[in-house]
């Protein structure tokens, strides 16, 4: 399944003669030793409207910072269609392909929202456009930015003076949008859309679809990233589908249905054969308002697209659980943090005190932390979890990455706490630490321990007893047993139209 | 948009106000040309300072050197400058031109501003005491002329404020040099993915906050005629405080100049009000808090009004 057995100009809708406005030359890009885009050819010519669509991880993101000159791509190149007289002579990269990028036309709206909230709509078209200063420059970034919005979202009612940290988060996205395709010293010829209706409702996101068909039509040509079934139908007319770093489709809209896309994204790796565990029953023993539940025993995954609302629904229920003051010594819930340095790791202490810092309260003293037993806990979880060290009392940081991930674990593990709640605690672990801990949480499971699983990754959603998919910051369904599939869990993770 | 401007103003205006009328009443004789050049005369240095520490600020820092830079620029120019002034100029524009490069090595280096700013305190302090150890030193005669005229109409001191805050309001709020300052403070992420330097952005922010900050300590010495290597050590705080008091935000890029400058005014008003109520100087900088303490949880209970 490499690049290199499809032609490289496959599947145009648009004007399949023009010059493409951004080329992939075996394009492809690693982080160290993650491979984020195999080499692959990708193109987008004037008039196309391209959907990229993928589920976590696909390489999605890889392929639009390629596009966007954000990064260099490790090996091929990226060719932008420069208008005649642009030869942007750059010697770093920064200066050459930035350059390069914007004098072609490609343009970004990002995901996450880049605008600088304390600026003013129209200055915040000037931090995009170079052109806009000396003499009278408001009134022209005010006569850009009115067009732009009224002309993507007609009826709009956003004055162009109003700060954007005034604006209402739909507002925002929408000046985002309208910056994408304003008027400036190099037109729009390629505007890259990374989920743009994620917090629009129905009847503009209606409006930004009609706009890019006609961008499109008139010349334009568009990226268009999407978790939104219908929405991806009704814009595109050529679909590239992402998997694990590969362009694995890239053919007209009409090849496609819903279900054969659903089919080219999920179809996942052979299934990890996980030994079949029998599913606890009982009652629920802990719960959230959204429709989160789980038993005892049971270990609980939440899936769907990173960043639908499952890393906020376990850090509410984590807070709910560990409020209780009263209850240091014997906590309900423990946490462990998938990003190891921003919420996990205490940089500077040792592996042993890392090991310690949760239960702490089982180990005090007359008010003082017990040395010997803190020590030997340590030692016990360094033998059951198979911490990879000499000396407990070396800084935590002298460890691989996977190692300091089992300390987090063992922190978590040695509390005594009932529920332990896991925010994608793998990333970035390598494929022996993962079985190794995979093990001690069906171990600790059946022990009786329940765990909370949040993960981006499917081969780990497949061990869990019960999967709910999380859309749009609500439980858009819930998976047991056998219906714990791949395909199963992108279906439900995008979103259908009504019938399918 | 307009009223939003007006609430942030609202307050230090409003505080200002109140403060003036306060003092009025208690010494009628300051309501004249005099008795107000008297009141605001040594605003003028603290209103520069505050522009200076108002631009750290908008850039997400700030600058606990303030003080000690503005008595090291005093005691440049009270001596170097009157002596040697073409030696003395170039001190100024070289300690400018090395404001801006502490901004560059604070984002190239992505060091902490408070850290570097605290150990340049000492660096600045020292070099002052090595010009002028002792108190002394002159003021330069077109600067003492400067600071002394009598304009008709309006005291010299009013009028240096107003033309501070405008020349300020233009540059940081309505030219597109300055949309790229705020847009540092407000989303530098935004401005590096537009192809904008944000070493150089914020090198040039340092470098307009060297070049107000100079010019607070050489109208200290045209109003003083002499100086210290002490002479400013308060302005840090002041300098904060005033900011604070006129509408910004530590992070996020918030602050409003004119805001500032009437901060600036509020703060030495306070001082003005505490001695016409007779109050002993032990007591002054305790009742200078409180009155700072005041008006910032009176700012406070507005925003939760606002949000809410």
């Amino acid at each position: 399944m490499g690049h290199d057995d499809r032609a490289p100009a496959r599947g145009t809708g648009g004007a399949v003669g023009a010059t493409p406005i951004v080329r992939f030359e075996g394009t492809g890009r690693a982080f160290g030793a993650v491979r984020a885009l195999h080499p692959s050819d990708f193109a987008v010519r004037p008039g196309e409207c391209v959907a990229l669509v993928g589920h976590n991880g696909a390489g999605k993101s890889t392929l639009v910072n390629l596009v966007n000159a954000v990064f260099p791509p490790s090996e091929g190149a990226v060719v932008y269609d420069l208008p005649p007289g642009a030869a942007p002579a750059g010697r770093s990269f920064e200066a050459g392909a930035v350059r390069a990028r914007r004098a072609a036309g490609v343009r970004a709206v990002h995901q996450e929202l880049s605008l600088a909230p304390n600026l003013s709509v129209l200055e915040n078209l000037r931090i995009a456009q170079r052109d806009l200063a000396g003499r009278g420059w408001r009134r022209r970034a005010s006569d850009r930015m009115r067009a732009s919005l009224d002309a993507v979202f007609p009826g709009n009612r956003i004055p162009t003076r109003a700060v954007v940290g005034d604006l209402a988060l739909a507002e925002r996205q929408m000046v985002e949008i309208a910056m994408g395709f304003a008027d400036g010293m190099e037109p729009a010829r390629l505007v890259i859309l990374d989920e743009p209706t994620s917090s629009l409702d129905a009847s503009v996101a209606a409006q930004l679809v009609a706009h890019v068909r006609a961008f499109c039509a008139s010349g334009g040509a568009a990226i268009f990233i999407s978790h939104m079934m219908a929405e991806v139908f009704d814009i595109a007319d050529r679909i590239a589908v992402m998997r694990d770093g590969r362009i694995v489709e890239d053919r007209p809209a009409s090849a496609f249905t819903q279900r054969s896309l659903v089919a080219a994204m999920g179809h996942v790796a052979p299934e990890a054969t996980a030994a079949a565990r029998a599913a606890p029953s009982g009652p629920d023993i802990l719960g959230a308002d959204h429709g989160l539940s789980a038993r005892a025993g049971e270990i609980v995954g939440l899936a769907g697209l990173a960043g639908h609302g499952q890393a906020e629904a376990l850090s509410r229920l984590y807070l709910a659980l560990s409020s209780d003051w009263r209850a240091a010594g014997a906590p309900r819930a423990a946490f462990v943090a998938g990003d190891r340095a921003r919420d996990g790791l205490f940089p500077l202490w040792s592996i042993r005190r890392n090991v310690s810092a949760a239960g702490l309260g089982r180990l005090v003293r007359r008010g003082l932390v017990d040395r010997a037993a803190e020590a030997a806990l340590a030692r016990d979880w360094k033998a059951r979890i198979g911490i990879r060290t000499d000396d407990l009392s070396a800084p935590i940081l002298s460890l691989s990455g996977g190692n300091q991930q089992k300390v987090l674990f063992a922190r978590a593990l040695a509390t005594g706490a009932p529920v332990v709640v896991m925010d994608d605690p793998m990333r970035g672990v390598d494929v022996g630490t993962k079985a190794q801990v995979y093990d001690i949480i069906r171990a600790e499971a059946g022990a009786g321990r329940t765990f909370l699983w949040y993960s981006t990754e499917m081969d780990e959603i497949r061990l869990c007893d019960r999967v709910f998919v999380y859309r749009n910051g609500r439980i858009g369904a819930e998976l047991r047993g056998d219906a714990i599939t791949g395909e199963a869990i992108v279906a439900s993770s995008f979103e259908m139209e009504a019938e399918a | 948009m307009i009223p939003r401007i007006d609430i942030r103003l609202l307050l230090p205006v409003l505080s200002l106000a109140l403060l003036l009328a306060a003092v009025f009443w208690l010494q009628p004789r300051a309501m004249s040309y005099l008795g107000l050049n008297l009141l605001f005369n040594l605003a003028v240095p603290v209103a520069l300072a505050t522009v200076a520490q108002m631009i750290v600020i908008m850039v997400g820092d700030i600058d606990l050197s303030m003080g000690a830079f503005v008595s090291f620029v005093a005691c440049v120019t009270a001596t170097l400058v009157v002596d040697t002034p073409a030696l003395g100029y170039l001190a100024l524009v070289a300690a400018i031109l090395g404001y801006a490069a502490l901004g560059a090595l604070i984002q190239a280096r992505r060091l902490p501003a408070i850290v570097v700013t605290l150990g340049m305190s000492f660096a600045w302090g020292g070099l002052a005491v090595l010009l002028l150890p002792s108190p002394g030193g002159s003021a330069p005669g077109w600067l003492r002329a400067l600071m002394t005229a009598k304009p008709p109409l309006v005291p010299m001191a009013v009028l240096a404020s107003v033309a501070i805050a405008l020349v300020t309001h233009l540059v940081v709020m309505r030219s597109a040099f300055g949309v790229l300052l705020r847009g540092l403070g407000g989303n530098e992420r935004s401005l590096g993915k537009a192809g904008w330097s944000p070493v150089l952005l914020r090198a040039a922010a340092y470098g307009l906050a060297g070049i107000f900050a100079v010019l607070a300590g050489m109208t200290l010495v045209g109003l003083s005629t002499a100086a210290d290597a002490n002479i400013a050590l308060r302005y840090t705080l002041l300098s904060i405080a005033g900011v604070i008091l006129g509408g910004g935000e530590f992070t996020g890029g918030r602050v409003s100049p004119v805001g500032a400058v009437v901060g600036a005014l509020t703060l030495t008003l306070a001082g003005s009000f505490l001695s016409f109520l007779r109050l002993s100087p032990d007591w002054q900088i305790g009742a200078q808090g409180a009155i700072l303490i005041v008006v910032l949880a009176a700012r406070l209970l507005f925003a939760r009004r606002r949000a809410r």
